[in-house]
């Protein structure tokens, strides 16, 4: 079943079909969801399932072997180069590990996209890039830093003012509270949905992160197997009714899910 | 039969394997030039790239072209007066300095320290995604990346060749007139008498075809590395090994090119 539906509204981001293996391994072998403008999806499944694959498929940063990725209503499989980065320019991307430039400073490394993008000139980008640092809660003053400078929360948080710099109407965010601890992890999560709201965009996050998952999801979906087996509201995560995410949302060894360990 | 077969097999594995690395060096060199005509240009990012090539290379591949002239002034003076050819060192040095040492030593230092660099960094943003991220905001890592670091090779690297010419010759100059006595005028009246103006943009040639494999090789092995910290290691190492064999062949070519008859 198709996710995130709401009435006859087409969706911002529908997939069908897709398929992508390395190798021998299939990964994705016919992924099925719609994410509905203006929802935030959050995609669950265990460590290996494809969830990072998903998103680099629709952002065009591993081919797809088949299937279709429409977004808002155009298959973008179909399309070539330069369409295909008008269609990523509307879309922000939180890293699992942030992925900020190294050598580069911070506020260079936020309003990069708007002077690749936009043309913005240096001094409207670092203005920019002040104004995007404070809405996740970092000074100014921090733009001058090099990410190597800054603790793991804080480089998420560059991370987010660079995804949404550009104010993207799609947002996806990979594992976004991945290494850091609770109360960071709230933080971000918080900030995350903060951004969203106002921006009003759509999102997908993928995380096994139980508590992330239902602070920053409107709906969810579990990818297993290397397709979506269920789809729901994210508050019905822990009491779903489906074996296979109740196992995994309750971290159970015992259920249909057999972890691949050697005996 | 099997035994034959499953040489025959092997055989024709190894031979697609090397076609599939040279043609994807190839397809990655060319797809690296051809963002080059194509704007926009990343001017910060060819600066950054040739004042590491040119401007921070500059110390090693000095040192390297005055020991070397020094050597050579010494090493010629101890073979030559075996048959009283002493004279002929001003135009060894000069020969040797301009046409061979030059370009050869300033390559293989430039792809020991700024190759490796190269490789170890875009090995770095490949496996923490930030090449992944440079595509998500619309930016073509190869034209970001790569094409700048071609250009600065290609450009910086005769540069430098020309500053360890002048330093080899210098260095051959101070042994043979301090140590070996010869007179400072004539030393240097010889040189310039054996020197053609062929030699001297030879070895630029040489130099901007070499700085054009360090980069190569940097840009290849760093981009296309995987495996975390180890698939970096690796990659470096492949770059430096890679172009200074590359540097090698490439050396002979081009003299078979320039000075065979």
């Amino acid at each position: 079943m198709a996710a995130g539906m709401s009435g006859a509204a087409p969706p911002k981001i529908r997939i069908r079909g897709l398929r992508k293996s390395f190798g021998e391994k299939r990964v994705l072998d016919g992924v099925d969801l719609d994410v509905a403008t203006g929802t935030s999806m959050v995609v669950i499944g265990g460590s290996g399932s494809g969830k990072s694959v998903l998103i680099k498929c629709i952002l065009g940063l591993i081919e797809a072997d088949d299937g279709q990725i429409e977004i808002d209503g155009r298959d973008v499989l179909r399309m070539d180069r330069r369409e295909r980065d008008t269609v990523n320019a509307g879309i922000g991307m939180l890293f699992q590990n942030s992925a900020l430039f190294d050598s580069l400073p911070v506020w260079e490394n936020v309003a990069f996209g708007l002077m690749a993008q936009r043309g913005a000139t240096r001094a409207q980008a670092r203005q920019r890039a002040a104004e995007v640092l404070a809405q996740v809660g970092l000074a100014a003053s921090v733009g001058e830093l090099s990410p190597s400078e800054l603790s793991g929360g804080m480089q998420k948080r560059v991370g987010l003012a660079r995804a949404i710099a550009a104010q993207p109407g799609i947002m996806f965010f990979d594992e976004p509270t991945t290494g850091l601890d609770p109360i960071m992890g709230a933080v971000i999560d918080g900030l995350i949905v903060d951004c969203v709201k106002r921006l009003g965009s759509t999102a997908i996050a993928i995380t096994h992160d139980m508590a992330s998952a239902r602070r920053i999801g409107d709906a969810a979906a579990m990818l297993y197997g290397g397709r979506i087996v269920w789809t729901g509201p994210a508050g019905a995560l822990m009491d779903s009714g489906n074996k296979l995410v109740d196992q995994f949302t309750h971290g159970r060894r015992e259920g249909p899910i057999q972890m691949e360990l050697r005996k | 039969m099997n035994t034959l077969l499953d040489g025959t097999a092997a055989l024709g594995r190894g031979a697609i394997g090397v076609c599939r690395v040279v043609g994807g060096l190839a397809l990655f060199a060319l797809t690296g030039l051809s963002h080059l005509l194509r704007p926009p240009f990343y001017g910060r990012m060819f600066l950054r790239a040739f004042v590491e090539f040119a401007y921070f290379s500059l110390p090693v591949v000095a040192l390297t072209a005055i020991f070397s002239g020094m050597v050579i002034a010494l090493q010629s003076f101890t073979g030559f007066a075996r048959f009283n050819a002493e004279s002929a060192i001003a135009g060894v040095v000069v020969l040797s300095v301009v046409r061979e040492l030059g370009p050869v030593l300033a390559g293989l230092m430039v792809a020991g320290r700024v190759g490796a660099a190269m490789a170890a960094e875009l090995g770095t943003m490949r496996v923490t995604d930030q090449i992944d991220a440079l595509t998500t905001l619309s930016t073509n890592p190869m034209k970001y990346l790569v094409a700048p670091r071609l250009l600065a090779g290609t450009i910086a690297l005769p540069f430098l060749v020309l500053i360890a010419d002048i330093l080899g010759v210098l260095g051959g100059f101070f042994v043979s007139t301090v140590k070996l006595g010869f007179a400072p005028g004539s030393y240097l009246v010889n040189t310039v008498n054996f020197m053609t103006a062929t030699d001297v943009l030879s070895g630029l040639a040489k130099a901007a075809v070499f700085g054009f494999i360090v980069a190569l090789m940097g840009c290849y092995h760093g981009y296309n590395s995987r495996g975390g910290a180890e698939g970096v290691g690796a990659a470096t190492t492949s770059a430096v090994v890679a172009a200074s064999i590359l540097i090698l062949a490439f050396d002979y070519v081009l003299t078979e090119l320039f000075f065979a008859r």
